[in-house]
């Protein structure tokens, strides 16, 4: 796979949380590897530090220690615009639930991304009508969230994530609301964006979900390994 | 920077309709909020644009019974008491002076018949008074010269006097006796045509009128304390006025505080500098009500924000940098308090217009009580809606994410 471009890269990431005067250590020398089309399950249980590995890869926080690198970027120097900009364009979200608001309509959802990124108002529509198509919408643009069903709604929400052409999906518990036949569905979406080329991650506590990637991590006590032992640490 | 800037442009129209969907979408709170500047501005509206209505008309009032006009109002000296007959014909006789009007005042009783009544004002004019006042006289005749110089027992008698003692009589040749003497009725006059306001300013309106030099025997003096002096067409009043005291110094031998000269223009100005005052004060009293109002905007964003945490993480998430999250939470409560303050000068309008038919004052729109209403909701909007939204800005998205 060395043809691949290299997205990110985490060398030895360390997360301390402050917590009742003590320093509660997270993430430890956490490093990991992604490329351009990669499908990675990141699993653990709760409390394993999963989800302060999300927010890091998102750059909603910044690590304690280590590298890490977003396309060429070093996450670390960058100020809090910088960081959103680097959201807006690099990543795109999937929230366990959904998370859309609910007074929008599907489609002004999924334009949401492109307001921030200051898209015009015809290209934006253009755009979020294309993405929901992709994910079978295309009859249900102007419904509001509470108008559709749990995983429609999170086909909006994936809709969402992708339409600003981010270099990472990352989806935190996509299924986690959704009846398991739903939540197959969705699965079954997410093998299809993979294979048009689309790098996902995607964190779960589900051993069942997680295999649907092409790479699974373990995240335990704040340590990660991976099966078939394949992390690089380049 | 340039980039954020292009995207602040492109999110504004989104930024609008969504704060006009927020506010929408409460709308029972929206409404108990926005009432608070709404009531605001209504108060500073309607107080100014009444004050300046009631101003107004007095000024009008004024202009229309004052100017050209100068008051004399004389204490006199240790060796003179008062202005003798011939002191104002040397005042008459003064190239600024068109004529003067002497006021002297009788208290007494006036009688008709059996009927007593007291508290009826009894006051000495002159035939020069009925000459610039041609129009008064309703019935019979005016007083003239001749009642002037042959101090003749003679009176003409306002509705008021009708009213008290001649219903269903023609009171024109009946007999009136004032403080005991017997004065015959030769017309009656339409009282104050100067106006109502105007009228307290000089003197109340009298209900029997007599000749001066006839009051002056009554009264057992030959003197005048009080006169008005009605300028000669063109007349600047201030030259005026230097001219007429020059000469009142030389009447009274230089003494000093022997007499004050008032004009209308100054006794306006202070009426102007009085509703001036009473404007602003009313103002600040308003101001208060709008801050009332600012401060409920601020507790209703407040909560707003804090229920609206989820919604900032994702937006955030999603690329929102702080200062965009800023302007929509900014732009929410200033266009909450726009909505209150544009309802405020409406029903401040409308109520003015109510009050202003009341009482009878001229109806004018006050266009620096609008922009002052405007601008104090919009300036309450931004500077009440600031910190919450500064708040809102500052949210780390981690947290509000969980707070699912």
């Amino acid at each position: 796979m060395a043809e691949n471009e290299v997205f990110f890269r985490m060398r030895e990431i360390d997360k301390d949380y402050p917590l009742a005067g003590e320093s509660v250590h997270v993430l430890k020398k956490v490093s990991l590897t992604i490329e351009e089309g990669d499908y990675l399950s990141i699993l653990g249980p709760s409390g394993s530090g999963k989800t302060t590995l999300m927010n890091i890869i998102g750059c909603l926080d910044t690590p304690t220690a280590g590298e890490y690198t977003l396309r060429g970027r070093e996450v670390e120097d960058l100020d809090e615009e910088e960081l959103a900009h680097l959201r807006n364009r690099e990543i795109g979200f999937i929230f366990q639930n959904s998370q859309l608001l609910p007074r929008l309509t599907a489609r002004k959802n999924v334009e949401l991304p492109l307001i921030y990124a200051g898209v015009r108002p015809k290209e934006r529509r253009a755009r979020a009508e294309a993405m929901l198509e992709r994910v079978g919408l295309k009859d249900r643009m102007e419904h509001l969230p509470t108008q559709l069903s749990g995983g429609q709604q999170q086909r909006v929400a994936i809709a969402r994530a992708m339409v600003g052409e981010p270099s990472i999906l990352l989806a935190d518990e996509p299924t986690g609301a959704l009846d398991q036949k739903t939540g197959a569905q969705i699965m079954k979406l997410f093998r299809e964006l993979n294979e048009e080329n689309r790098t996902i991650i995607m964190i779960t506590h589900d051993m069942n979900i997680a295999a649907h990637a092409r790479r699974v991590v373990h995240i335990v006590d704040g340590i990660i390994s991976e099966e078939g032992g394949r992390i690089d640490d380049a | 920077m340039l980039k954020s800037l292009r995207a602040g442009f492109v999110m504004m129209k989104e930024n609008i309709t969504m704060a006009l969907d927020n506010i929408r979408g409460n709308k029972v709170r929206s409404f108990l909020t926005l009432l608070g500047i709404m009531i605001g501005v209504m108060a500073v509206i309607t107080l100014i644009s009444t004050v300046s209505g009631v101003s107004g008309s007095i000024s009008s009032s004024f202009s229309s019974m004052g100017v050209g006009t100068l008051t004399v109002t004389v204490t006199g000296s240790d060796l003179k008491s008062g202005m003798t007959p011939e002191d104002l014909e040397k005042i008459t006789a003064l190239e600024v002076v068109d004529g003067v009007v002497p006021s002297i005042s009788l208290n007494g009783r006036v009688s008709y018949g059996g009927d007593v009544k007291t508290g009826i004002s009894v006051a000495g004019r002159n035939a020069y008074y009925f000459q610039v006042n041609e129009e008064m006289i309703l019935q019979g005749r005016a007083l003239n010269f001749i009642d002037d110089d042959n101090r003749s027992y003679v009176c003409v008698i306002s509705q008021e006097i009708i009213d008290e003692f001649f219903l269903g009589v023609n009171p024109i040749g009946e007999t009136l006796y004032v403080s005991g003497l017997p004065f015959t009725v030769v017309g009656r006059y339409e009282e104050d045509s100067g106006g109502g306001v105007a009228s307290i300013f000089s003197g109340g309106s009298p209900g029997v009128l007599i000749p001066y030099t006839t009051a002056m025997k009554v009264n057992n003096s030959d003197e005048v304390n009080s006169f008005t002096v009605y300028l000669a067409a063109g007349v600047d009043s201030s030259v005026a006025q230097t001219e007429l005291e020059n000469a009142l110094d030389v009447i009274f031998d230089y003494e000093e505080d022997c007499y004050t000269v008032a004009s209308m223009e100054s006794i306006e100005e202070t009426m102007n500098t009085m509703t001036t005052m009473l404007s602003s004060l009313l103002a600040g009293i308003a101001s208060i009500a709008l801050l009332v109002g600012g401060i409920g905007i601020m507790n209703m964003m407040l909560t707003t924000v804090t229920e609206r945490t989820v919604e900032i993480g994702l937006k955030k998430a999603l690329g929102a940098v702080p200062w965009q999250i800023q302007v929509q939470f900014l732009l929410e409560s200033f266009l909450l308090s726009m909505i209150g303050g544009l309802l405020g000068v409406a029903m401040g309008l409308i109520l003015s217009y109510i009050l202003c038919h009341v009482l009878g004052t001229s109806f004018v729109i006050n266009g620096g009580a609008i922009l002052l209403g405007v601008g104090f909701s919009a300036a309450v909007g931004i500077i009440f809606g600031w910190a919450p939204a500064r708040k809102a800005s500052k949210l780390n998205p981690i947290d509000a994410l969980r707070a699912v």
